[in-house]
């Protein structure tokens, strides 16, 4: 257990080395979460700590499902995946050394928006709980983009086209743009199912001290997405690895 | 000698067709077994059910005592593997790329550092250690995939294709390597197409042929069970008619390579005074004149035909 634990930060540090700065994951990862923000924020006036809320949420989501896609595909084409396959790490050791890399993306890139809402004078009133927020959510959608990437292909714009497909909705039914309560039930209802919503929703708890759902059902359902990804993740890429060699 | 690989009835289907089919062999310690067959035989798909690449669909894989279905990851640290198609990370430079290998194989960092100087400094890349593995050249990448395999110290390598499409001097390098391999009591489990390069290294080598096993035993004694296929290869000093000698006595078959050409005959000195007699007749001069036994390759074309 520990020596895959080991061997799994080595791939971690193998894919930082490679991927970080890769055109998809710097388009999808940061610019793409960038103009979405301020789309949506010019012309409108709203209070500062519920943009910054917002923006910190987008940005975990984009930047931690912007690395794992691109790992597999990329792997199967540069032809480094039958040498991982036969090295003596699971499926399971190679998928968390790539989610390892993404979550480390994820929560390095998060620190920005955390910085520029401290410089326009926001102030953090839950820490421990935004860390814990933050770090559980970048496991959370390093998984989902695991799940995008076990695609069995050797395109990496076939795998960013399908989570773009996924991503973008889950966007605006996740109460970035409109507080969850300010939905109608049914919103309310679709907002439920999105991962994006509960660490959103952490996030205005930090920053606002109030959110709509209790603290512990989004730290919660935060969790039960992440083991219900993982789990799929894993199946789908057992099943899906032998067709990319 | 101990078997250190046990393959009993392997068999692997795709989508309804069997890639391999209920094959049976072992492998000793220490010697270099090659593994022979035409293109789609199911030469990788044996390869890859051994290395734990892939699943098979039944029958099941020894590797130095650990069952490779049921504890994976131990057969795997016992081996080295040069994939056919396989490839270093580009981005990475040399040295990146051997010390992740040790990472992955849990060799010890002090033992990877030395390992990975030795072996870059073995084969010829020590001076480009630091430099991204996209600049170097297919030689240079194959003997640094090769030195990849190399950094767990592993008890069985198995190598595939491994001189494919390089340089004599690569090339070389590589079997030079496999040798000294061999005489520091390692098993080697060699694919190639390279029948020369076969027929030099290895021990033992099996024949696979429409995923079933065609032959296996020592390159002399596999050359022997074709026994009747003794030839003769003569040249002459300007073209001659083939057909005029596939006609003479005794000559069963007839084959051209380059400028010599090859007659296939069960009695040797009756096709050598046929020769001599067309010689004479047709005023063509005889340049080279041997007799030939059956190469791996002859032994290699007729089981794969015959199946």
């Amino acid at each position: 257990m520990i020596d895959q634990i080991r061997r799994a930060y080595a791939i971690a540090k193998k894919d930082v080395r490679i991927y970080y700065l890769k055109g998809p994951v710097i388009i999808f990862g940061i610019l793409s979460p960038a103009f979405l923000f301020l789309a949506f924020m010019i012309g409108r006036d709203l209070p500062v700590d519920f943009l910054i809320a917002g923006l910190l949420g987008m940005t975990i989501f984009f930047t931690s499902t912007s690395v794992t896609p691109v790992i597999a595909p990329t792997e199967t084409q540069t032809r480094n995946l039958e040498r991982l396959a036969a090295a003596p790490i699971s499926v399971t050791t190679i998928l968390f050394g790539d989610m390892l890399a993404s979550v480390l993306f994820g929560i390095v890139i998060s620190l920005v928006p955390i910085l520029l809402g401290m410089a326009l004078g926001v102030t953090i009133v839950h820490p421990f709980i935004l860390a814990l927020g933050i770090v559980l959510a970048a496991f959370c959608f390093s998984a989902m983009g695991l799940i995008f990437s076990s695609t069995p292909t050797s395109m990496t714009s076939t795998v960013m086209m399908l989570s773009t497909m996924v991503k973008f909705p889950l966007v605006f039914i996740s109460g970035i743009f409109i507080p969850v309560q300010e939905l109608p039930s049914w919103g309310q209802a679709l907002a439920s199912l999105s991962p994006l919503t509960y660490i959103t929703e952490l996030c205005r708890y930090s920053f606002q001290g109030a959110c709509h759902y209790p603290v512990m059902v989004d730290i919660g359902a935060l969790l039960v997405f992440l083991i219900v990804f993982m789990v799929i993740a894993i199946k789908l890429h057992e099943r899906s690895l032998p067709k990319r060699l | 000698m101990k078997n250190v690989i046990e393959v009993k009835e392997l068999t692997k289907h795709y989508n309804g067709l069997t890639a391999v089919d209920h094959i049976n062999f072992e492998v000793e310690e220490g010697e270099v077994f090659g593994f022979l067959g035409p293109n789609g035989a199911g030469k990788t798909t044996t390869v890859r059910m051994l290395t734990g690449v892939i699943k098979p669909s039944s029958g099941s894989v020894s590797v130095m005592g650990f069952d490779l279905g049921r504890d994976p990851i131990r057969a795997k640290e016992t081996m080295g593997v040069v994939p056919e198609l396989s490839n270093a990370y580009t981005e990475l430079s040399a040295w990146n790329n051997l010390q992740f290998m040790a990472e992955l194989y849990g060799v010890p960092k002090r033992v990877a550092v030395s390992r990975a100087e030795e072996l870059l400094t073995k084969f010829d890349l020590y001076d480009r250690k630091d430099h991204a593995v996209k600049t170097f050249s297919k030689g240079m990448k194959q003997k640094l995939i090769t030195a990849m395999s190399l950094m767990n110290d592993p008890e069985i390598l198995f190598l595939d294709e491994p001189t494919s499409g390089l340089d004599v001097r690569s090339a070389r390098l590589i079997k030079e390597m496999v040798r000294e391999l061999r005489d520091t009591g390692k098993t080697i489990f060699l694919t190639t197409h390279y029948m020369d390069e076969a027929s030099q290294l290895c021990n033992r080598i099996a024949i696979i042929n429409h995923g079933r096993i065609a032959a296996i035993d020592a390159p002399e004694k596999l050359k022997m069970r074709i026994g009747g296929l003794q030839y003769v290869e003569v040249s002459f000093t300007a073209p001659v008619d083939v057909s005029d000698l596939s006609a003479m006595s005794g000559i069963t078959r007839v084959r051209t390579s380059g400028d010599k050409i090859q007659l296939y005959t069960e009695e040797p000195d009756r096709a050598i005074r046929g020769l001599v007699d067309y010689s004479r007749s047709n005023d063509r001069e005889i340049v080279t004149l041997n007799t030939l036994t059956p190469t791996l390759e002859d032994v290699f074309v007729k089981l794969t035909e015959e199946e």
